[in-house]
């Protein structure tokens, strides 16, 4: 009986420990766990994550990884990327592996509030030397070194920039319309939207509750204007003002023009490219899909079938957002994830990656040739505009911030409510201010 | 004690693993839930029961019940009555049968990870001219007036939500029931008969009764789904307002805001308004067993 | 079951009733309105099927939602050699997770639910119960501890044996989180089915001087393929198509399938018919479960159905 027990016990025990380590094979390493395999095979690998997997994105960071693996011979890039949500699911895992100390060797961050967070959670380690030793401060804006930086430390390597205040339409939708010159102003915004839905196609076409809060940013700045938008993320804003009431109820109106929320942005952006919609408000990420030949895009004419301006009002006003790599404290390959960093910082990876991508380089002394069509435009405002950070990307709310903001815009969606819409963005502000 | 220690041993890593896994992670969890942790650097202190009050001030917290409610009596008794219908329909035989069975089951072999997306082409709200999935279809088969938001509606659009999970569950209620109908002995049946009782009067009085413990369970197990629901609807919406339930509140709370304190909070009340469906079936079904 | 045709119809009102011609005459008009209904059911069940189908075997500039329910004009196979590729990496981690995890998620059930219904202890009916309570744990909610409790047996097996990541980041651990988490659905399965075992067999055992091991052995195992298989059916899918934990507890090396299907669809363009390809390729080995345990699976239910 006794040893009955006994081989009872250990049956069962089997079963739970010893058979589910062997049964998966032994560890497989890898992940953000200490790789088993012995350490001068480990020091090979850097882990690199991001969320580009997609058609353009993917092949930017290819464009990169190539580069990176003739520099470093002895080191092998290993892509962690995870797709979703714009991020969404790939922030999540990270900021489990963060808290139980097991980082990857470099994630990507969206320059500005989001990566600031990681800074005062004590993630993240600062790279002034890097800057000192490739000189970065002078190839960088200045304005895009704040957004990284806290006391004097930088604390990643932007790869490069964004534009989010675009407006992309369709020139015969507009013609046929009646609309003959392109909106500047809000108010010259709103008679052509009238205008394109007495002609009975979409006025301006929309996606999921986050183009929403994409949408507002736009109108924000363009209504309050560069310097009141800039003011909103400083101490002492002021949201519940009568600028940001007429702002929001310009928002209200704006949406009322709206079609049938499709289901992200790229249906939404589509809806204009096929000339069933008029206006859409999308970062320049659009561009890309509109522009790419099929497989990575729609395969469009840039000028005939869509064209672009700043959103209106923001016209001298460049609101971006940037992608930056970091180097996490406790990075179990440092010096595999500094020579990444530095092929990111580079003007060889840069030109590699953002013409892939369908962005601009963070570094100012970048190829302009490489950027024609759309992104020879960006790269020129990019240097002479004034400059205004996004909200929905990272750049001047935090993520607690953004969360708050995407949950009133959500809220405003089914009531429609502006009172009850700029109290809420008020509470936001006041509990989440930086 | 010599009797019964063995089967406690047998059963002891069982125990240690769920006292770890599942006791061990519920306590954290309320225990985190009662402290006022609202980042993620700070220590936080114990606050009681201040958070579950402060919830449900929000607005947002509100609605996610609401929906979370609408969702789950569309759900469950849509695929119990959906299951116990199909299950009806072959009771008695018929032919080609296991095909039947095969492909009214096999939605509960694919994960929501892969057909979020077809449902997103098949519930776009688009209508009139516009319309594509199936309001597209409803319009070709002269239905057109039936057409609406689905899950977008802005009242009704989480009864829509519920249209894939009640799809992908259905076949498994109509397994169960099936099964319930096979396991009614003829025997009893055929007394009922005799006894001059109509088909009708058989299934009233005969087989309803003894499928009650079928339904019971394919109640758990469709409520406890439906409580948790997650996949399904970030897979088909993503994190809207629109189509909010705690699960999704819940992910925003803890990876989006980033306050552990109200993402277990949130998790907490969910435990919770599992365990109202769980409990009593639980107590019924041991004093039953206990009965017999 | 599916020789209808040359029998008459299993147990049903023709049978009982007068054997006379009008009755047979309503027996055939009611078996050709249920068939009718059931072929109705059976198409609309297979919407979201065909749209899967027709997608993935158009070009990229066919997919769109707007072509639903359109055949393709061009018809191509490049979206399942694409979808093939990039599942292909995952496939055998979802093979090392999903076969080991059912088996041992089974023998693990079938072991619980023997004692809990036949060899009880004094609270066995508590401890039940308490068990259940798995069943209930909303995933997400526990995700950081569960990460940081995983990390910890890293430590400790790196402590022991020198093997480091066996745990967190590695098939193991993931392994780990849905055998245990599994644990409740299984012990319940196979309780529910151990019950309707009729006690006197186990008396007879005992007396016969039998242990629990050699009862289990000699008189229960030999009953217990209906319930093994519903149980690998359940655990099976849900090993094979869970998300949450995969991404959450391994790393890109031992991603299994599901995490790879999730990364075809980009920020930028969203290949879907791609997507799709895929996402029938990573369900057919669910398929092949149910098609060769399908059998099983309803004597399984039928034996436990009636004890809830």
């Amino acid at each position: 009986m006794r040893r009955q027990w006994m081989a009872a016990v250990a049956v069962t025990m089997a079963g739970l420990l010893t058979l589910s380590a062997c049964g998966g094979g032994g560890g497989d390493g890898g992940g953000g766990g200490a790789p088993q395999s012995p350490q001068a095979d480990a020091r090979k690998k850097v882990e690199v994550f991001s969320w580009w997997t997609g058609p353009g994105e993917a092949d930017g960071l290819k464009a990169m990884r190539e580069i990176f693996e003739k520099q470093n011979t002895g080191l092998e890039f290993f892509d962690a990327a995870v797709a979703g949500g714009s991020g969404d699911k790939a922030r999540a895992l990270l900021a489990t592996k963060l808290q139980a100390d097991t980082p990857p060797d470099t994630f990507q961050g969206h320059a500005g509030a989001e990566l600031q967070g990681y800074i005062k959670a004590g993630d993240l380690e600062p790279v002034n030397f890097l800057y000192d030793e490739l000189k970065l401060r002078d190839v960088f804006p200045q304005q895009l070194i704040d957004q990284i930086s806290v006391q004097g430390q930088i604390y990643s390597v932007p790869v490069n920039i964004h534009r989010s205040n675009v407006m992309w339409f369709n020139p015969a939708v507009l013609k046929e319309a009646g609309v003959t010159e392109v909106p500047a102003t809000i108010e010259e915004f709103v008679a052509a939207l009238e205008k394109v839905k007495k002609a009975g196609k979409i006025p301006l076409s929309i996606g999921s509750e986050w183009t929403m809060v994409h949408l507002l940013e736009s109108v924000l700045l363009g209504s309050l204007g560069t310097d009141a938008y800039n003011r909103l993320w400083t101490a002492g804003s002021d949201w519940s003002g009568p600028a940001m009431t007429k702002a929001l109820n310009d928002f209200k109106t704006i949406l009322s023009y709206a079609g049938d929320p499709a289901d992200d942005w790229q249906p939404a952006a589509k809806q204009v490219a096929d000339g069933q919609a008029a206006f859409n408000i999308m970062g320049d990420w659009a561009y890309g899909y509109f522009h790419n030949p099929p497989d990575g895009g729609l395969g469009k004419t840039s000028k005939t079938d869509f064209d672009w301006a700043p959103s209106p009002g923001t016209g001298g006003t460049f609101m971006w957002l940037s992608d930056s790599f970091t180097l996490p404290k406790g990075a179990p390959n440092r010096d595999g994830a500094v020579a990444w960093l530095k092929v990111a910082a580079s003007k060889e990876g840069q030109d590699a990656f953002n013409p892939k991508k369908g962005s601009i380089p963070a570094r100012k002394d970048a190829d302009s040739g490489l950027y024609t069509d759309y992104l020879a435009d960006a790269l020129k405002d990019w240097g002479s505009d004034k400059l205004a950070g996004s909200i929905q990307h990272g750049v001047v709310a935090n993520d607690a911030w953004r969360a708050a903001i995407n949950e009133a815009v959500g809220i405003f969606h089914a009531d429609k409510d502006v009172a009850a819409l700029q109290s809420s963005l008020a509470e936001a502000a006041k509990s989440s201010g930086q | 004690m010599r009797r019964w220690l063995p089967g406690l041993l047998l059963v002891t890593p069982s125990i240690i693993a769920i006292a770890v896994f599942v006791y061990g992670m519920l306590g954290w969890n309320f225990r985190l839930a009662m402290t006022d942790k609202h980042d993620e650097v700070s220590e936080g202190s114990f606050v009681g029961l201040e958070n579950f009050v402060t919830l449900w001030d929000q607005k947002r917290w509100g609605i996610s019940v609401d929906h979370a409610i609408v969702f789950t009596v569309v759900f469950v008794f849509g695929a119990l009555l959906l299951g116990w219908l199909l299950a009806l329909l072959m009771e008695k035989g018929i032919r080609g049968e296991g095909t039947f069975r095969a492909i009214y089951l096999f939605p509960m072999a694919i994960s929501f990870v892969a057909t979020g997306v077809v449902w997103r082409w098949l519930m776009n709200s688009a209508q009139g001219e516009r319309a594509v999935g199936l309001n597209r279809l409803l319009d070709g088969l002269g239905l057109g007036s039936f057409q609406w938001g689905w899950f977008r509606d802005p009242d009704w659009g989480m009864a829509a939500m519920a249209v894939p999970a009640i799809w992908q569950m259905s076949g498994y209620v109509m397994a169960l029931f099936l099964a319930g109908f096979r396991g009614v002995p003829e025997e009893l049946r055929e007394a009922a008969r005799v006894d001059g009782c109509t088909e009708w009067g058989v299934y009233r009085h005969i087989v309803l009764p003894l499928l009650r413990p079928v339904t019971l369970s394919a109640l758990i197990i469709l409520g406890h789904i439906s409580l948790k629901v997650f996949d399904l609807i970030v897979a088909v919406s993503g994190k809207q307002i629109i189509t909010d339930v705690p699960a999704v509140f819940m992910w925003v709370a803890v990876f989006d805001s980033h306050d552990p304190a109200k993402g277990a909070t949130i998790a907490s009340y969910i435990v919770l308004a599992v365990s109202v469906f769980v409990i009593p079936y639980l107590v019924w079904t041991l004093r039953r067993e206990r009965r017999s | 079951m599916t020789t209808a045709t040359k029998t008459p119809p299993a147990p049903g009102p023709v049978r009982a009733a007068d054997p006379g011609a009008r009755a047979r005459r309503r027996a055939r008009l009611s078996r050709g309105l249920r068939l009718t209904v059931l072929l109705v059911f059976l198409v609309v069940f297979l919407i979201p099927i065909y749209v899967l189908l027709v997608t993935s075997f158009k070009p990229l500039t066919e997919a769109d939602p707007s072509r639903a329910w359109a055949l393709p004009e061009v018809w191509t196979f490049e979206p399942w050699r694409v979808a093939w590729e990039k599942l292909a990496p995952g496939i055998w981690n979802s093979v090392l997770l999903a076969v080991p995890g059912s088996l041992i998620s089974a023998a693990l059930g079938s072991m619980n639910g023997y004692v809990l219904s036949k060899w009880r202890f004094p609270g066995a009916d508590v401890l039940f119960t308490l068990f259940l309570f798995g069943m209930f744990i909303p995933y997400q909610g526990v995700m950081i501890p569960l990460v940081q409790l995983l990390v910890e047996l890293n430590e400790i097996t790196r402590d022991l044996t020198g093997a480091s990541g066996v745990f967190y980041g590695a098939i193991p651990g993931l392994l780990l989180a849905h055998v245990v988490y599994g644990i409740p659905i299984c012990t319940l399965i196979f309780r529910n089915y151990y019950v309707t075992i009729p006690d006197e067999l186990i008396e007879a055992a005992r007396v016969d001087g039998a242990g629990m091991l050699r009862t289990y052995r000699s008189v229960v195992l030999p009953v217990s393929g209906p319930a093994f298989a519903v149980v690998v059916i359940w655990q099976f899918t849900s090993l094979w198509n869970d998300f949450l934990f995969a991404v959450f507890l391994t790393g890109p090396q031992s991603w299994p399938t599901t995490v790879m299907l999730n990364n075809i669809a980009g920020a930028q363009t969203v290949p879907y018919s791609q997507q799709m390809a895929a996402a029938l390729l990573a369900s057919i080995p669910t398929m092949i479960i149910y098609v060769l345990l399908g059998r099983f699976f309803m004597r399984g239910l039928m034996a436990g159905a009636l004890k809830g």
